[in-house]
């Protein structure tokens, strides 16, 4: 057993899940250090989204350990919310709240979970629409803008709560091709701020500008995992070589 | 194709009522028949309506028991008490119309031109009643000046509402004993305002009610859920009537002697358990249909359970199903007249018995069912205009 790092901010220890029969993840082990990026790739049902939405109990994993800034994830709900609270999610399909405007979505966590003033609140929330680049934006409703900003408000509306982590569940995957860029930009900027992020995408040039390490899942395993110079130069495994000559 | 450019940024042109009469009533030689056919039908019928309305109809049994139809048996000399009620309601009106505008403005102007009518009415009604008439527009006029106050905010308006509903409930029993208000037992009261108020209090209590048995009957712990569909689906599966005559002839068999429930709070209680089982439905129907990505994102960003389902999922739910909660809130007023088999009153009862006060008014029912049929409309008609310009309202930045 490896002890745990106080540099590791996530540490997983043989994680399984299981969605009925079906075996989502078989026995996934690996520590995320702090500030590190890391791009998770693979075919699609091979569980990387299922290992994220794990790490901030969107799903329940049944069978060992993660250990999220030194928190267990158990079912007791105060870790539950402690730990949602130092972690921020972006979706594919955004999931932004249609009935709040762009401002309010990204309020509302501060002032009712963090209890911060309305003043402090939206302050804090329009110099992250300007880090984002819609801040002409805040007043409007999600159904208004275009699916590249719908991406930027929802990453916006997860910084608010100052998190130490922050998931992405293919953000761009929902997105038309020429909306890409201004989501990919906004997330080398904040990968390069220093932020702990565990990126969930296709997007090989994005993992080979910013990503420390790579981790290839297949099956629900973990087949490869390497820095992206090593990962895209000289995979290890056969299934890497066929997925990268795929994609690529 | 070099005239593109000319054609293309052109918008479509206005159409001058002309245009519009040609192209929806004349738009071929059929329309125009068809046109033609159902102006002569429209003249057809309302010339024998209005006809018979101002020439043959005999409208004495309503304009002369006005009182009766309003309030019922409610006793004369206590009847400044719904005096105070309506004006109590009029200044609330012109204070909201300043503060929320829109569709309170419509109806703050109707209450108005209505209350104005009514003081000029050609029946036999006292000088005080009519300048009291006049005195509640001036009321909502003062209620529009105090609105204008920056100290007068919204909250405090939604609580002068609520208050106001408990008020009326206050002044219309009166206390035992008292001097100045006394009680005014409930079998007393009838008309519309027995109409408005089983009404009220069953859409008042019936959407809690409604909410919380839709949230109980999705919830994970398997006794609560149990209880919810069980008591959904046996007060579905019997008809409003049953569930009247059971609360109110069959429930006091079972309760001690000395625990006797007034009739009209029998009968609210019915009707209120009745429309919270088919509210709580309409509900969980909208709450279906919101996607789970919508609770995932706000527990991601670290909402509650509670905080979850009150800022994200029930808004949203309750905007989808506005339509279907009003539908209801629309089947619940006129269920009202159900209440006539447990010995209330209510408006239609009325009718019935003003028919019956005189033998010469015995054969004059069109007349008396048709002006009930009227006052039914107008309120209903009244609640699914306020249900739609609602849905305009909070429909904003959806698509």
């Amino acid at each position: 057993m490896t002890e745990m790092n106080n540099d590791d901010i996530i540490v997983c220890r043989d994680v399984h899940k299981w969605f009925g029969d079906f075996q989502a993840l078989c026995g996934i082990t690996t520590t995320i250090a702090r500030g590190e990026v890391v791009v998770i790739c693979g075919p699609s049902g091979s569980g990387k989204s299922t290992f994220i939405r794990t790490i901030n109990r969107l799903e329940e994993h049944q069978r060992g350990d993660i250990i999220v800034d030194g928190i267990k994830l158990t079912n007791d709900i105060r870790n539950i919310a402690a730990i949602r609270q130092e972690i921020g999610m972006v979706f594919q399909q955004f999931n932004l709240f249609p009935h709040l405007t762009v401002l309010s979505n990204i309020t509302l966590a501060p002032i009712w979970v963090r209890k911060w003033a309305k003043a402090k609140a939206d302050e804090a929330a329009m110099e992250l629409l300007e880090r984002v680049g819609i801040p002409e934006q805040a007043l409007k409703y999600p159904g208004q803008l275009s699916g590249g900003q719908q991406q930027r408000v929802a990453i916006a509306r997860a910084l608010a709560m100052q998190p130490k982590i922050m998931l992405f569940d293919e953000p761009t995957s929902a997105l038309d091709p020429e909306m890409i860029k201004e989501v990919l930009d906004v997330m080398v900027e904040l990968a390069r701020s220093g932020i702990t992020m565990i990126v969930v995408t296709h997007e090989m040039g994005f993992a080979r500008e910013v990503a420390d390490r790579i981790i290839f899942f297949d099956f629900g395993k973990i087949v490869e995992q390497n820095t992206p110079d090593l990962f895209f130069e000289s995979p290890e495994h056969d299934r890497t070589k066929l997925f990268l000559s795929q994609i690529l | 194709m070099e005239a593109t450019t000319e054609t293309v940024v052109k918008p479509p042109t206005f159409f001058g009522p002309v245009d519009w009469l040609r192209k929806s009533l004349f738009s071929t030689w059929f329309n125009t028949l068809l046109t033609f056919l159902s102006l002569w039908l429209l003249y057809v019928v309302l010339r024998g309506a209005l006809t018979w309305a101002f020439t043959t109809a005999d409208w004495a049994p309503v304009t002369n028991s006005l009182k009766l139809f309003a309030v019922g048996q409610y006793p004369l000399d206590q009847m400044w008490r719904l005096g105070v009620i309506i004006s109590m309601i009029c200044f609330l009106m012109g204070v909201s119309w300043r503060l929320w505008g829109g569709t309170v403005r419509t109806f703050a102007l109707a209450m108005a031109v209505a209350l104005g009518v009514m003081a000029l009415m050609p029946v036999r009604m006292d000088l005080t009643l009519r300048l009291w008439f006049l005195v509640n527009p001036a009321l909502m006029a003062l209620g529009y000046l105090t609105g204008r106050s920056p100290a007068v905010k919204s909250q405090w308006v939604m609580l002068g509402w609520l208050l106001s509903f408990v008020a009326t409930i206050v002044l219309l029993s009166g206390f035992k004993g008292s001097a100045l208000l006394p009680r005014v037992a409930t079998n007393l009261w009838g008309g519309l305002t027995l109409t408005f108020l089983l009404a009220l209090v069953g859409i008042v209590a019936s959407f809690p009610i409604g909410v919380l048995l839709a949230l109980g009957r999705r919830s994970s712990l398997p006794v609560v859920k149990a209880m919810c569909v069980l008591f959904i689906e046996l007060v579905r599966g019997v008809p409003l009537v049953t569930i009247l005559f059971m609360a109110s002839i069959i429930l006091p068999l079972f309760l001690p002697d000395n625990l006797r429930i007034d009739r009209v709070l029998r009968a609210m209680t019915g009707m209120t358990l009745f429309a919270a089982a088919y509210m709580a439905e309409n509900i969980r129907g909208g709450l279906q249909a919101i996607p789970r990505g919508q609770e995932e994102a706000a527990k991601a960003v670290g909402l509650n359970g509670f905080q979850t389902m009150a800022l994200i999922v029930m808004p949203q739910a309750l905007r989808a199903v506005i339509p279907a909660i009003v539908g209801q809130f629309i089947a619940l007023f006129m269920d009202t007249t159900l209440a006539v088999i447990v010995g209330l009153v209510e408006l239609l009862a009325i009718g019935k018995t003003v028919l019956q006060s005189r033998p010469e008014w015995l054969l004059l029912d069109t007349e008396v069912y048709l002006f009930i049929a009227a006052v039914f409309w107008v309120f209903t008609y009244s609640m699914s205009y306020a249900s739609r310009q609602l849905e305009v309202a909070l429909g904003v930045g959806e698509r």
